[in-house]
């Protein structure tokens, strides 16, 4: 049992956390109220090698682990939260599946401009009738000839509006309910996406609807086997869990590093709230819960690192990472007090940014039935 | 060209100062590259890129200085030197000593370092070393200009700026403004741990203890008094005047 950082580890953290710092955090607010996707910044970590962290040097990455990328998010999330979303769906969800499922061939030719930074991925899976429930997935590929022509609609994607490839999921056997998995990159004609939606957080972030009229791609953009698509998604899911789970970890950390500087200044009946022990209770559990949470989304990460499963593990921390990040950033506003509950500060920001992990890539009701699943019930 | 870069791990500027048993309190404290000599740093690795050659970058500091020495490395830096024997520590006099000793090992052209550290800001490890070596050296650059065997130095002279030129080999230091230090990249940082360190002893440098002692000794560490609350002072103009100037006399004992 070792808990120390490899000096690797640690130079990856310093080096995001700085630039976060001096790159992000002081662009986070502005991003929120105008809902603005910040491309600048993502320019910035392509030129660093962030878009391709635990991508091999091979496609264009910088071929670092799984704890390195999670130590990576959380700093980014402690900056700004939707900063940190659209990184993460970029590289857990876009990134991930073109190196697990794509050939060489694939990954030369669309996961080498992503890893390297040249452009953002994104991922369909969710649609109208399909969430939890992939099953319900409309959208559908039929081969025409040596293409496949995709007709359908995708909801809630994230970095949809800016992504130069997106990676998504259609049915291609009715009969069956079998889907596959495509490439599509976005400047295929048929592909558009709506305009954003108007998010109650993760505001940096953007999210959008694609609409699939008739796109027409090689039939070589398969990604994976025929009919597989739905199992392979799984795996996928997995690894976007740990990292979205450092991601609450992040928004965590910042609202209680918020409440707790202002607990020691603000003065009432004549000492600083942090002396009350209504106050410190509020802190000591936030402290304790952020470093539980840290601890189960390295554990996870680690095991994925030393190829160990560690779906379990995943749905472990995505679950109480998400949840005491809601937790944690709710006390934090009650610190506050009146000031908690305004824009001035960033607590209200984080809250509402945390909500969204309970929801996306597996709600928190998916993630205790995942983890009750292995428990073999 | 070859450039050699000396630079120290310092404390952290946001870091809280505490003092026990009369020592700074190491545990717990983030360590960073000193901010003057990550500077020092950045222009090496630029003039490297125009010109060619080899940055080496060098320290005198306890083991955990790897760190700071790795993340230059991580910043593009060729090669570091730690000499972390105990046995080469003491004061400005004899870090410079050591460093000379380190630098007479090895060619060079152009030797950089910060103006000052910002823990102890003596600002006098870098000069004594251009001093030890006979070489010249311009402080507190804010640019920096080489020409074939021509250094074009611009200089930050108490606000205002003073142009000197001189000629390789030489030492200069660097002054805010010089430039924008880079973030170390990902390929940059997995690269460093695979780059050279070499560790040198007081054996190796072929010194003796005798050569490098300290000349100075620090007798008493302490924090500076905390800051009170002000005084506002009221009544008839002329009673402040006197009150202020009794204050100043007797409380702070500003004035004589």
């Amino acid at each position: 049992m070792n808990f120390e950082f490899s000096s690797e580890q640690q130079m990856i953290r310093n080096m995001v956390r700085e630039f976060a710092e001096a790159e992000i955090a002081p662009k986070a607010a502005e991003l929120d109220r105008n809902a603005r996707f910040p491309i600048e910044i993502f320019d910035k970590m392509g030129k660093l090698g962030l878009m391709g962290l635990p991508i091999p040097e091979a496609y264009g990455g910088a071929g670092a682990d799984m704890i390195s990328y999670c130590l990576a998010l959380e700093e980014i999330g402690r900056a700004c939260a939707g900063t940190g979303l659209s990184y993460e769906a970029h590289v857990s969800l876009a990134c991930v599946p073109l190196l697990l499922y794509g050939t060489e061939e694939q990954k030369q030719k669309y996961l080498v401009p992503l890893a390297s930074g040249e452009g953002i991925g994104s991922f369909g899976l969710t649609e109208p009738g399909a969430g939890s429930d992939a099953g319900g997935t409309r959208t559908t590929a039929v081969l025409d000839g040596d293409s496949w022509v995709i007709n359908g609609n995708k909801i809630f994607i994230t970095n949809g509006g800016y992504a130069k490839t997106v990676v998504l999921t259609a049915v291609t056997d009715p009969a069956t309910r079998g889907i596959s998995a495509f490439i599509v990159p976005t400047d295929t004609p048929g592909f558009s996406t709506s305009k954003p939606y108007e998010k109650m957080g993760m505001r940096a972030s953007n999210t959008v609807e694609l609409i699939l009229e008739n796109v027409r791609i090689p039939e070589e953009n398969l990604l994976g086997p025929l009919n597989a698509g739905f199992k392979q998604f799984l795996s996928t899911l997995d690894g976007g869990r740990v990292a979205i789970a450092a991601l609450a970890v992040g928004i965590a950390q910042s609202a209680f590093e918020t409440a707790l500087s202002y607990a020691k200044q603000r003065t009432q009946f004549g000492q600083s709230i942090s002396k009350f022990q209504a106050i410190q209770h509020k802190l000591a559990d936030m402290a304790m819960h952020i470093d539980l949470a840290r601890t189960a989304v390295l554990k996870a990460a680690w095991r994925k690192d030393q190829g160990l499963p560690y779906t379990l593990e995943a749905s472990y921390a995505k679950l109480f990472a998400s949840e005491i990040c809601t937790e944690t950033c709710t006390q934090a506003i009650q610190i506050l007090g009146g000031n908690g509950y305004m824009k001035e500060y960033p607590v209200e920001r984080n809250l509402r940014d945390a909500k969204l992990i309970e929801i996306g890539e597996g709600t928190s009701e998916i993630q205790r039935l995942v983890i009750a699943r292995q428990l073999g019930c | 060209m070859n450039i050699l870069v000396c630079l120290k791990q310092t404390f952290d500027t946001e870091e809280r100062i505490v003092i026990e048993n009369g020592k700074i309190k190491e545990d717990g404290v983030k360590f960073v590259i000193n901010p003057y000599d990550e500077y020092a740093v950045e222009e090496a690795i630029r003039l490297r890129d125009d010109l060619g050659g080899q940055v080496t970058v060098i320290t005198v500091g306890p083991e955990r200085a790897e760190e700071a020495l790795r993340t230059a490395l991580a910043m593009g830096a060729d090669e570091a030197i730690l000499a972390d024997d105990p046995a080469l520590f003491g004061d400005e006099y004899t870090a410079a000593k050591v460093l000379a000793a380190i630098v007479k090992q090895r060619e060079f052209d152009l030797i950089i370092a910060g103006n000052q550290a910002v823990d102890d800001g003596s600002g006098q490890v870098a000069v004594r070393l251009a001093e030890e070596l006979g070489i010249p050296h311009v402080s507190t650059l804010t640019k920096l200009e080489v020409n074939g065997n021509q250094v074009v130095a611009h200089r930050d002279a108490e606000g205002d700026e003073e142009i000197v030129e001189a000629s390789l080999p030489l030492l200069v230091t660097a002054q805010q403004g010089l430039n924008e230090p880079r973030y170390p990249s990902l390929i940059g940082i997995r690269k460093a741990n695979k780059k050279p360190l070499t560790k040198v002893t007081l054996a190796d440098l072929g010194l003796s203890l005798e050569d490098i002692e300290a000349r100075t000794e620090i007798t008493e560490t302490f924090l500076p008094a905390p800051k009170t609350a002000g005084q506002i002072l009221s009544g008839d103009l002329a009673d402040q005047v006197k009150e202020l100037v009794s204050a100043l006399k007797t409380k702070d004992k500003v004035v004589g």
